[in-house]
């Protein structure tokens, strides 16, 4: 863009040599076409350039590694092993384990968030007094960073003095190992994750909604349909495509999820995902390989191994689309 | 989840072909009623204020525990009203847990990408509604496309690139990988392809302002409303991020997010510093959401996926 200003004004300029003066028209349309042609490119370079620089070129590079045997400490020695790190990482219990709970814990944490968020939404789309005060503080979770969220909750979840083991003693429950036990712990990550995201997810839909052309409601009522026919019939399909578009999100944050179990382990325990590594994530794993046992080519492997896992995820949910839209 | 996210409404032109055109049908726009408009029953009412607590209380709560002591909120029933102590613990966290060096980091970190960000979607995404260029769909697509790639996966050679650049541990690290967002890039193109005239474009051009003019007297100004919402989100989310700057930053030069899990970490837990550095962390973005919180909503809205 900067060679674009710099043209522009030496074509207005006085031409340097005398003889040329002539071609100053020319030369103007000339650097106007120029413009015109070059311009949009110079104004999508930037993104493009970093992307390729920070995002492209390492996700590449991961391919590469992940067939080396590359030590922290020594970054720049590169042992070819071929495909080791992928049977190794293929025979450890460890990463079926952590495959196993991203996949649970990915179910706990979005099933839930987006049924609620739509619920949400659907009470956000009633003409009310108060409407934004609602939205906004829908919205509170998503401003707390998952360092601020996951502390507070690791808090209210405490085996001794939490409040969430208090408020079940009111009501005659023993308490709950939240931490050392697999479901309750894996229960607790998700609801970090449902608290932060749920008001966000709603708001998406709440859009959506307001989008959908009031005299469908009105045909709706007319063939009898009640409120709730009307929101499975009218609402829910009217906006289907958000709803693919959140799944999509969603399933790539459970994938990736990372910062809620690690702090909500704490420290010593947070990497390995408690001590028996019962919510250790592949995002966890990942980290533990590459700059705990200090093995960049087996952390590699595990990035790898993620990004097969969406891809599974999404070619499975295709299909059960196709399925089921053969079958109705 | 660490990726940026912003919504995008995905009804672009590059895929209206694959949509029935009624179902996108009653923007509001165009002045048609859209929507439900029922009355909000008292039950409608009960059950958001619900929702409205359980939102607020983690926060809330986090306040309660930050104003007290470590053996206060060590008993039960645990304390539910702010004690006397907000001010000395907020002091404490700020010097002895490197909150105030962590909140400096943010704010220039979260502050630069944020920037970076707002001005390279702005012009990107100007040429993506307005200019006219071969290649262009393409590129768009690859646009979106990106948005696909969980930037997790990268952080492998991503580290190995910082420390051979001497980056490690510095905020450099931070800042450049996330200088631009596709999702910035195609929310700026939806807002601008709505919200710029053509003919503007035209009649400057026809006045002989070239590209770069045209951006800065004429896109500018209509995009301004758009970019103001762009740079708080960005700013939340870089705020926010965490797993790359984990892996990349350390103690002696944190940011908010992993200053905190060190707080966390520590081998004497003191609960009320823990509570006094997350709430020191999230005070600037809950002033934020406090003051611009209709904006906020509205551009989360405008962004989101219709029909």
């Amino acid at each position: 863009m900067a060679t674009s200003t710099t043209n522009a004004q030496a074509g207005e300029g006085p031409s340097p040599q005398p003889d040329r003066q002539g071609a100053g028209p020319r030369l103007g349309a000339l650097l106007h076409r120029l413009d015109v042609k070059g311009a949009p490119y110079a104004f999508v370079a930037p993104f493009f350039v970093v992307f390729a620089a920070f995002s492209f070129y390492p996700l590449l590079y991961t391919s590469w590694i992940s067939l080396h045997r590359v030590e922290l400490a020594t970054l720049d020695v590169m042992e070819w092993v071929a495909f080791d790190n992928y049977v190794e990482l293929w025979n450890d219990a460890r990463f079926w384990n952590a495959t196993a709970n991203t996949i649970t814990i990915g179910v706990i944490s979005t099933v839930p968030q987006l049924l609620m968020a739509l619920g949400l939404a659907h009470l956000l789309n009633y003409k009310m007094r108060g409407s934004l005060f609602f939205r906004i503080a829908s919205l509170v979770p998503y401003a707390t960073s998952v360092g601020a969220a996951a502390l507070v909750f690791t808090m209210l979840f405490e085996r001794d003095f939490g409040m969430i083991n208090w408020m079940l003693g009111l009501v005659g429950m023993d308490p709950v190992n939240w931490e050392a036990d697999k479901w309750p712990a894996q229960v607790a990550i998700s609801t970090i994750v449902i608290w932060r995201w749920t008001g966000y997810n709603a708001l998406l839909y709440l859009a959506a909604m307001q989008a959908i052309p009031a005299d469908r409601y009105e045909a709706a009522a007319i063939d009898g349909a009640s409120r709730w026919k009307q929101f499975t019939h009218v609402t829910v399909p009217g906006i289907r495509s958000t709803i693919v578009f959140t799944i999509v999100l969603s399933t790539i944050g459970a994938t990736q999820l990372f910062g809620e179990p690690l702090i909500f382990g704490q420290g010593p325990n947070g990497v390995t995902g408690g001590a028996d590594n019962q919510y250790q994530t592949l995002g966890l794993l990942l980290y533990e390989e590459g700059w705990k046992n200090y093995q960049m080519g087996r952390s590699a492997t595990v990035a790898w191994a993620m990004f097969l896992l969406l891809v599974l995820v999404f070619v499975a949910q295709r299909l059960i689309k196709r399925l089921r839209s053969r079958t109705s | 989840m660490t990726t940026e996210s912003l919504p995008v409404r995905t009804d672009a032109p590059a895929r209206t072909a694959t949509k029935k055109p009624a179902a996108r049908g009653g923007r509001r726009l165009l002045g048609q009623r859209a929507g439900r408009q029922h009355h909000a029953g008292p039950l409608a009412y009960v059950l958001l204020t619900v929702t409205a607590i359980l939102s607020i209380f983690p926060l809330y709560w986090t306040m309660v525990a930050a104003s007290t002591d470590n053996t206060r909120v060590s008993q039960t029933p645990p304390p539910f009203l702010p004690g006397p102590n907000l001010f000395s613990n907020l002091a404490r966290a700020w010097d002895e847990a490197a909150m105030g060096k962590a909140m400096i980091n943010s704010l220039i970190v979260a502050g630069v990408i944020a920037l970076s960000t707002v001005m390279f979607a702005t012009l990107a995404g100007f040429a993506f509604a307005k200019l006219r260029f071969k290649g262009r769909n393409v590129l768009l697509m690859l646009v979106i496309g990106t948005m696909m790639v969980p930037p997790q996966l990268g952080v492998v050679p991503l580290f190995m690139m910082m420390s051979e650049l001497g980056w490690s541990q510095e905020l450099p690290a931070v800042i450049f990988p996330t200088l631009v967002s596709a999702v910035g890039v195609f929310f700026m193109r939806q807002y601008l392809s709505e919200a710029l005239p053509d003919e503007l474009v035209e009649a400057a051009r026809v006045d002989g302002a070239h590209s770069l003019r045209i951006f800065w007297s004429i896109v500018l100004p209509v995009a301004r409303p758009a970019m103001a919402v762009l740079f708080m989100i960005t700013f939340v989310h870089a705020w926010n991020d965490f797993f790359w700057p984990f892996v990349v930053l350390d103690m002696t030069n944190p940011t908010v997010p992993v200053a905190l899990t060190q707080l966390s970490a520590g081998y004497v837990r003191d609960q009320s510093l823990i509570m006094a550095g997350a709430l020191l962390g999230t005070l600037p973005l809950l002033a934020m959401f406090i003051v611009f919180g209709r904006q906020i909503v509205s551009g989360i809205m405008a962004g989101a996926v219709k029909g």
